[in-house]
C-alpha cells in the first residue's frame, strides 16, 4: 500500500473519530445540564478545554455561553477541531481514498456529510440538538461498522485502526482530566449528590456508562471512573485498551520497532500510576505526561511511515492540555 | 398521465428513438411501450430518484471555476436511454476497431520508418508542425507495437441517419466510468424494463482494461504491478481515475508516489518500502509526464519516466507521443490511412473537413464561415472553436484574423445536425441533441465498449454536449432486437 495512502487513511480515521467524540461530548453536556439545578451546572467552557481548542476559541471572539460554544464546537469551520471541520477534512481525505474505500463505506460517509451539512443550520437548536447529534454518532458508528465489515485486512485497514485508537486514547484521557478538575474544584459539602451525575456524564461522553455498570456493578465514584476510563481491560475506549489495540495493529507492519518502543513507554507509564491516591494536581500532571507519550507514539509513527510527516500540521488535539486547570 | 408520442416531434432531425412516422424504431420498441405505461408524471418521479441516487453515490465531476476554484458537481444524467440495435452496433464496432488499428499503425510508422510520409499520403509538414509529435519517441518500440491503448472516439449521426466520426481522443480520453455508473443508476430507477428487453451489459470494461494493461508488462509474472497515475483530486476526471483503480484493484498513484531509480525502473513508495511498477495507466498529459523531457515545471509527473519507458522497463498507456494522431488535421487523413495500411475502405466516414492549412481550402472556409464549424486542431472540451451559424459578424471577423495568422491550427467542417433522443424537461419529453463516445481498447486484441457514453445537450436547440459546458449524459442501450 502506498505510504501516502496509509497516511491519508490514518488521518481519515482520526478525523472521523474526533467528529464522533465531539458530537457525543456536546450531546452529553446538553443532557447533564438538565439534571442539575441552577448554580450547580458546570457550564460549557470545560468542553473548550477538553477539545483543546482554548486558543482558537479565545481568538474567535465568541461569548462563553451555551449557544455560542455549541456553534463553535459543532458548526464552526473556522475552528479546526469542530465537528464540521473534522468531517470536511475526513471527506477530503476520503476523496483521495476513493480507490481503496469500499463503495458502501464511501456512500455512507458521503450521504452523512450531505445530511449533516443540510441539517446543521437547524440541528443545533436545543429542541433538535439531541436527535441531530445522536443520529450523527450513529451514522459515524455505522460507517465504522461498514468499514470493519468490508475492508481487507491490509495496510490501509491497519492504519485506520491506528488512527482510530490513538484518537480515542487521546480523547479519553482529556475527558478524564478536565472533568476531574472541575469536580475537584467545586466546593465540598452540598455538591455531593450531583457529583454522581457529573461522573455519570463522564462515562456517557465515552458511551461507557452501561459498560461501567456491567463490569463494576458499583456506584459511580471518582476513583472507579478514573480507573475505568483510563485503565479498564474490557472497555474498548479506555486509554489502556486503545494502547493495547494500537500495539496489536502496529505489529502487523514492518519496521515497527520504534513505534512499539514508544507504545511500551506509554503503557508502562499508565500501568504504574496509582489512581486512588491522586489529588487533582497530581492527576493532571499524570495525564499531561500520558498525553505526551501518546503524542510520542504518533510522532514515531509519522516519522517512520508517512511521506508528509514534516508537512502535515500537527493535529490540534495532540497538543498537550496545559491550559486545562 | 399517458404519454402521447404524437406530441413528440423532432422535425427535420433524426431521432434515435422515434422514427419519422411517429412509431418507435426497432431497438426502442420495448422502451417506448414501457415509458408510455409509466406516464409522464412517473417519469418525473424516476428522474428525481436518479438524481438523488447520483448524489448519494457521490458520482461527481469537477469543474474549475475562476472565482470559486474547483467544484465537485453531481454528474448530470437524463434517465431516458439512448437505444441502438445490436445489428447496427456490430457494424459500428467493426468500423471503430478498423479505425484504431490503422491509427496505431500510423503512430508506429511515424515514429519509425515514416513510410506514409515518404509515400506522400500524409504530407511531412503535417507531422513536422504537429504540437503532439514528440521527437523523444522516435525509435521507441512499445510492447505489441501499440501506442493508443485506450481511445475514445466521438460519433455523431446527421439528419440523414449516417453515423460519422467526429474526432478520435488518443491522449487521456475520459467518460468511461460514467458510462458504467449511468447504467447502475438507470437499473435502479427502471428495474422493470431490464427484464423484458435484451439490453447488453456494459460493466465488463474494467476487467478488459486490466487484462489489456497487464499484458503490456515488461516482466512476465502472474500479477504484474499495474497502477493508475492521476494528477490528483482537483483534476476534473479524478472521480474516474479512482473509479477505474478501484474496479481494477490497482493502486491510484500520484507523481510524488513514484521514483525512477538508478536502474531506470519505476518504483512506488509503499509502507513496506519500494515496489517496482510494471504498467502505468497514466491520466496525465504528455506535457506533464516527465519534467526531465517535457515541461520542466511539472510537479505532476515523474522525473526519468521517459528514460524508463524508452528502455522498456515500464509500459505507459497510452504511450507518450500517441497524441500525434489526436491532432484534428491528422484526423482528416484517417480514411487514407485505412486504405494505406489495411487496404480497406473506412467503414465509418469522417465528417467532411477542410484543412485551413491548404491555401485554397482556407479561402473557401473564409467565405463560408457563417455555415461552418471551425475547430483548433489540438483543442478538446469544445473550447476555442467557432460555431458559424450561431456567431455574430464581429466574432467571425475576429476569428478570420486568427485563421489567417495560424491556418495550420484549424480545420473546418459543416455543421452536423446531431440526432436527438427524447429527454426529460420541464415541458415533458422533448428532443435533445446527442453524440456518442465509445471506448476502444487495443493491445493483444481489440475490444470496443458495448455502446459508450451518450452525451446530450440539455438546452433546447444547442449542439454543445460537453459536460464542462452544461451538457448531460444518458445511458446507452445496445438492444438485441433479434432475440
Amino acid at each position: 500500500m502506498l505510504a501516502r495512502v496509509v497516511e491519508n487513511v490514518y488521518w481519515l480515521a482520526r478525523y472521523l473519530e474526533r467528529a464522533e467524540n465531539t458530537a457525543r461530548l456536546v450531546s452529553v453536556n446538553t443532557h447533564s445540564q438538565l439534571d442539575l439545578p441552577p448554580g450547580y451546572a458546570l457550564g460549557w467552557l470545560p468542553l473548550i478545554d477538553i477539545t483543546g481548542s482554548r486558543e482558537a476559541f479565545d481568538a474567535s471572539s465568541r461569548r462563553s455561553e451555551e449557544r455560542e460554544i455549541v456553534q463553535f464546537l459543532i458548526a464552526d469551520i473556522g475552528n479546526p477541531g469542530s465537528m464540521a471541520a473534522s468531517l470536511q477534512l475526513a471527506r477530503e481525505n476520503a476523496r483521495t481514498l476513493r480507490d481503496i474505500l469500499p463503495t458502501d463505506g464511501w456512500e455512507v460517509l458521503h450521504q452523512f456529510f450531505l445530511e449533516f451539512t443540510e441539517e446543521l443550520p437547524t440541528g443545533l437548536n436545543r429542541r433538535s440538538r439531541f436527535n441531530f447529534l445522536k443520529r450523527s454518532v450513529l451514522q459515524l458508528q455505522t460507517l465504522a461498522g461498514v468499514l470493519d465489515g468490508t475492508m481487507n485486512r491490509n495496510d490501509a485497514y491497519t492504519f485506520m485502526m491506528l488512527g482510530r485508537n490513538l484518537e480515542r486514547a487521546d480523547m479519553s484521557s482529556r475527558i478524564a482530566d478536565v472533568r476531574a478538575a472541575q469536580l475537584e474544584a467545586a466546593p465540598p459539602g452540598e455538591m455531593r449528590p450531583f457529583d454522581t451525575i457529573q461522573w455519570m456524564s463522564v462515562l456517557r461522553s465515552l458511551s461507557g456508562y452501561e459498560m461501567y455498570r456491567l463490569s463494576r456493578r458499583a456506584r459511580v465514584s471518582r476513583a472507579d471512573v478514573l480507573e475505568f476510563v483510563l485503565r479498564d481491560e474490557q472497555f474498548p475506549r479506555s486509554c489502556r485498551s486503545c494502547l493495547v489495540q494500537t500495539q496489536e495493529w502496529v505489529r502487523a507492519v514492518p519496521r515497527s520497532g520504534v513505534v512499539l518502543d514508544a507504545l511500551a513507554l506509554a503503557s508502562r507509564f499508565l500501568a504504574a500510576a496509582d489512581l486512588t491516591r491522586l489529588d487533582q494536581n497530581a492527576l493532571h500532571e499524570l495525564i499531561d505526561q500520558l498525553q505526551l507519550r501518546i503524542i510520542g507514539v504518533h510522532d514515531t509513527l509519522a516519522r517512520t511511515y508517512f511521506p508528509n510527516a514534516e508537512a502535515h500540521p500537527a493535529p490540534q488535539s495532540t497538543t498537550p492540555l496545559a491550559a486545562a486547570v | 398521465m399517458q404519454i402521447d408520442w404524437n406530441d413528440y416531434s423532432a422535425p427535420g432531425l433524426h431521432d434515435e428513438l422515434i422514427g419519422p412516422g411517429g412509431g418507435a424504431r426497432a431497438a426502442g420498441r420495448t422502451l417506448v411501450r414501457y415509458l408510455s405505461e409509466l406516464g409522464g408524471e412517473e417519469i418525473g418521479v424516476r428522474q428525481h430518484a436518479a438524481e438523488l441516487a447520483i448524489k448519494a453515490m457521490g458520482i461527481t465531476f469537477t469543474v474549475y471555476h475562476e472565482q470559486e476554484g474547483s467544484i465537485d458537481r453531481a454528474w448530470p444524467l437524463d434517465i431516458i436511454p439512448r437505444t441502438i440495435s445490436r445489428k447496427e452496433w456490430s457494424r459500428i464496432e467493426r468500423g471503430l476497431a478498423q479505425r484504431v488499428t490503422a491509427l496505431n499503425l500510423f503512430i508506429d510508422d511515424v515514429y519509425h520508418e515514416q513510410r506514409i510520409l515518404a509515400d506522400g499520403i500524409v504530407p511531412r509538414e503535417v507531422i513536422a508542425s504537429s504540437r503532439n509529435f514528440r521527437p523523444n519517441c522516435v525509435g521507441v518500440r512499445p510492447p505489441l507495437k501499440c501506442w493508443a491503448h485506450i481511445c475514445g472516439t466521438d460519433l455523431v449521426r446527421d439528419k440523414d441517419g449516417t453515423v460519422y466520426v467526429l474526432e478520435d481522443n488518443l491522449r487521456v480520453p475520459s467518460g468511461v466510468s460514467y458510462m458504467i455508473e449511468n447504467r447502475q443508476v438507470v437499473k435502479r430507477v427502471f428495474p422493470e424494463v431490464f427484464g423484458s428487453a435484451a439490453i447488453l451489459p456494459v460493466d465488463d470494461y474494467p476487467s478488459q482494461l486490466y487484462d489489456m494493461l497487464a499484458a503490456l508488462s515488461p516482466r512476465k509474472q502472474r500479477r504484474p504491478e499495474v497502477v493508475v497515475l492521476t494528477p490528483g483530486i482537483y483534476n476534473s476526471a479524478y472521480f474516474e481515475h479512482a473509479f477505474l483503480a478501484r474496479q481494477m484493484g490497482c493502486e491510484l498513484v500520484e507523481g510524488r508516489d513514484l521514483t525512477v531509480h538508478e536502474d531506470d525502473c519505476v518504483y512506488m513508495h509503499t509502507v513496506r518500502g519500494w515496489t517496482r511498477v510494471d504498467v502505468i495507466y497514466r491520466r496525465i498529459d504528455d506535457d506533464f509526464l516527465d519534467p526531465e523531457v517535457f515541461r520542466a515545471d511539472s510537479t505532476l509527473g515523474v522525473r526519468g519516466l521517459m528514460r524508463a519507458w524508452s528502455q522498456g522497463n515500464v509500459a505507459l498507456a497510452n504511450a507518450p507521443g500517441a497524441g500525434v494522431a489526436d491532432d484534428k488535421l491528422v484526423y482528416t487523413y484517417v480514411p487514407e490511412m485505412i486504405r494505406y495500411y489495411l487496404d480497406e475502405e473506412a467503414i465509418l466516414p469522417n465528417v467532411p473537413s477542410w484543412r485551413c492549412g491548404e491555401p485554397r481550402q482556407l479561402e473557401h472556409v473564409l467565405t463560408q464561415l457563417e455555415s461552418l464549424v471551425v475547430k483548433p486542431v489540438d483543442g478538446s472540451g469544445g473550447y476555442g472553436m467557432l460555431m458559424g451559424p450561431m456567431s455574430s459578424q464581429r466574432e467571425r471577423s475576429q476569428f478570420a484574423i486568427q485563421l489567417r495568422a495560424q491556418p495550420r491550427g484549424y480545420i473546418a467542417q459543416p455543421v452536423v445536425t446531431l440526432s436527438t433522443v427524447p429527454t426529460f424537461t420541464n415541458g415533458g419529453l422533448e428532443p435533445r441533441h446527442v453524440d456518442l463516445r465509445p471506448f476502444i481498447l487495443s493491445g493483444a486484441k481489440t475490444y470496443v465498449t458495448t455502446g459508450g457514453l451518450t452525451r446530450v445537450a440539455m438546452r433546447k436547440g444547442t449542439l454543445v454536449v460537453n459536460s464542462s459546458q452544461g451538457g448531460g449524459s444518458k445511458d446507452t442501450w445496445i438492444v438485441d432486437t433479434e432475440q
